[in-house]
């Protein structure tokens, strides 16, 4: 207790510590709390004034909403599953048979985190689009005028393109739980008789369930709120809750259907960064920091 | 705790069915040579360990004991040469069909397993019939003594509790051979100490098996090896019986390595042919060794004498030395004496009874010619 009350910096006398956390706080309200509780209210008002939930019993009962909602779990669980898988199978190859350039492979594909969303859905228009590289490729070969590749504009086309930009995502922990594990372990495995499948099953997968966890979490997290990939890709009868939220503020100026929406939204956001934040705590422990 | 010896009768029970055969199996490296990019850690190394012997690798760090083990354990790939095991070449073996246990320094528990998951897991890698596991992950539990362990995580075990679990996983398997890379070296002195002698009471059970063990520290080696592999820059320095290699070191490097002889730069007068013993001269002092390998009179070679081999004396016993004390450090059990004869440095140790000599004073010390031995001069081996 010494030692730590002996760290901290002495008192500034006359400034109250709250003098300095008031401004932050304040800025925070002001562009994050504040309109968030007028999208609330807007949710909560009725026309004529005054608190009511008619209008989230309105929009929860149409069929509208309930497709957003089953299409955005839909999307966000496979692309999820699509991540912890695509990005399990890289961290491996990358963590245990590293070849010349692993790591400038690792670091090119980390650097996907940086990028917009929306480019890896352009990205994958000119690679399987309509008049997309693919199609060109096959349509002059089977001779077909008709493009034969269409899932990029369903949403298989919206999970691969948020496969692409969010497996880094779960990459990256699996990395740095890889990197802690004790190659000794794989090795006395190996001597004492387990073949590498096994060893991948029963070695390295248990040490690296808090970082597929909490990939697979913060994956799911931002897949549900994925907005510019399926506008860019403008999936055909792919409407998710984000789209639906734009849809009925810009295009139908529905500004009360569009709140309570996104109070769905972000009540489901907020309960699954719980979930994260729990995962973390229960399976991180002192490796929470590298996820 | 439950020790090997208070569960003597279930392990000899055990013993004679435990290595897989009667005899054991032997280990050869046959001028096996590994290279990491280019730079040769192991130098065509040759070493035949029979079956049923300790052989411990000992050496300063970079010398390539390790490196040999792991080739015997398949997690090198020599770039020459050959590995047997009984016979058979192993050298393109992956590891997992070698049939080796292996112990090693930071034990490599596996961390999300209990104890007996963790014995069971080569039992389980290789197919084995869930009774067959259950009973062998039992008895090999006894062996080590942590049969009340069973239930726990690693975490919540002692590094000591920890080692003898990794003892026991590696031993579930009956391995052919045991090899063991630095096991105690993670323990402190205490605990260390209990080790060696569990070790010894192991393979005193367990006499048909045949182990490989690693180690910096010369005592767990003298204590437990019946041969002794001295390496240096990928080469094997020096090979032998540990009592032999320690009371006649062949060379030099051995000579300093295994016990910190005292090397004084003497010149062979003549050999008494019946005793074998040797008549050399240390500066003006004349002094008896015994003889050793191919050194010729008149060669300048070096006289080894360990420290707890020289001993206070009158000055005019025979074989007797003098010099000056530069030194003294008192170490509880004895006094480490340094002092400086014919522009020698020397080491000896002292009981502590009585005072001992000051710092400055002229001390006389004497042994008996059986126990130093000549060796050549060249540092090489």
């Amino acid at each position: 207790m010494t030692a730590v009350a002996a760290a901290r910096p002495p008192a500034r006398p006359g400034l109250p510590a709250g003098f300095f956390v008031f401004p932050p706080v304040l800025v925070i309200a002001a562009l994050f709390l504040y309109p968030l509780s007028l999208i609330v209210a807007q949710a909560l008002s009725g026309e004529a004034g005054g608190f009511t939930l008619s209008a989230f019993e309105h929009v929860l009962s149409t069929t509208a909403f309930a497709n957003a909602l089953i299409h955005t779990i839909e999307i966000s669980v496979a692309a999820s599953t699509g991540c912890i898988v695509l990005g399990l199978v890289i961290a491996l190859i990358l963590s245990f048979t590293p070849f010349p350039g692993s790591r400038l492979v690792a670091r090119v594909i980390e650097t996907y985190i940086a990028l917009p969303t929306f480019l890896a859905a352009l990205a994958l228009t000119f690679l399987y689009g309509s008049a997309g590289i693919l199609n060109e490729g096959l349509m002059a070969l089977i001779g077909s005028k008709t493009a034969p590749v269409n899932f990029l504009y369903s949403p298989w086309g919206v999970i691969l393109a948020e496969m692409t930009i969010y497996t880094p995502f779960v990459m990256r922990p699996l990395l740095a739980a890889f990197s802690l594990l004790d190659p000794a372990q794989i090795e006395i495995a190996s001597s004492l008789g387990a073949r590498p499948a096994r060893i991948v099953r029963e070695v390295i997968l248990p040490a690296a369930v808090p970082a597929l966890m909490a990939g697979g979490s913060l994956c799911l997290l931002l897949t549900l709120n994925e907005f510019g990939i399926v506008l860019f890709i403008g999936a055909k009868g792919v409407i998710t809750l984000p789209l639906l939220i734009y849809d009925k503020a810009i295009q139908e100026f529905d500004y009360t259907t569009a709140c309570v929406i996104a109070v769905v939204n972000v009540a489901l956001s907020l309960a699954l960064y719980s979930l994260y934040r729990v995962v973390l705590a229960r399976y991180g422990g002192q490796r929470a920091g590298l996820v | 705790m439950t020790s090997i010896s208070d569960i003597g009768g279930a392990a000899v029970t055990a013993a004679p069915s435990y290595a897989g055969t009667e005899a054991g199996n032997s280990i050869s490296f046959e001028a096996v040579t590994v290279a990491y990019r280019g730079t040769v850690v192991l130098d065509s190394f040759s070493l035949e360990v029979e079956p049923g012997e300790i052989v411990a690798l000992i050496g300063p760090s970079g010398s390539g004991k390790t490196t040999a083990l792991r080739a015997v354990a398949g997690f090198v790939r020599p770039t020459a040469g050959r590995v047997m095991i009984s016979g058979e070449d192993v050298t393109d073996l992956p590891p997992y069909e070698r049939g080796l246990g292996m112990v090693v320094q930071n034990y490599a528990l596996f961390p999300h397993m209990r104890v007996d998951e963790n014995v069971a897991f080569g039992l389980r890698a290789q197919g084995a019939a869930r009774d067959l596991i259950a009973g062998r992950v039992t008895e090999c539990l006894q062996i080590v003594g942590m049969s009340q362990y069973t239930r726990r995580y690693p975490r919540e075990l002692s590094g000591g509790q920890q080692q003898r679990v990794a003892i026991a996983r590696a031993l579930a398997i009956r391995p052919r051979v045991l090899l063991l890379d630095e096991p105690l070296s993670a323990l402190d002195a205490q605990i260390r100490r209990n080790m060696v002698d569990e070790i010894a009471r192991l393979h005193r059970d367990l006499p048909t098996l045949t182990i490989l063990y690693v180690t910096h520290d010369q005592s767990e080696a003298l204590t437990l090896a019946d041969r002794i592999a001295i390496m240096r820059g990928g080469k094997l320095a020096a090979f032998g019986p540990s009592r032999q290699l320690y009371q006649r070191p062949p060379n030099r490097f051995a000579a300093e390595f295994l016990g910190r002889a005292n090397l004084l730069p003497v010149t062979l007068r003549a050999v008494n042919a019946s005793s074998g013993l040797a008549d050399v001269r240390f500066g003006g002092m004349p002094l008896s060794a015994r003889q050793g390998v191919g050194i010729s009179v008149g060669d300048e070679c070096l006289l080894c004498v360990r420290p707890h081999d020289l001993a206070q004396a009158d000055a005019d016993v025979p074989n007797v030395l003098k010099g000056t004390v530069t030194s003294i450090l008192w170490q509880g059990d004895s006094y480490s004496i340094t002092m400086e004869a014919e522009g020698t440095q020397m080491r000896l140790s002292s009981a502590p009874s009585g005072e001992p000599p000051e710092v400055g004073a002229e001390l006389h010390v004497r042994f008996s010619p059986e126990q130093a031995v000549l060796v050549a001069q060249s540092a090489d081996a």
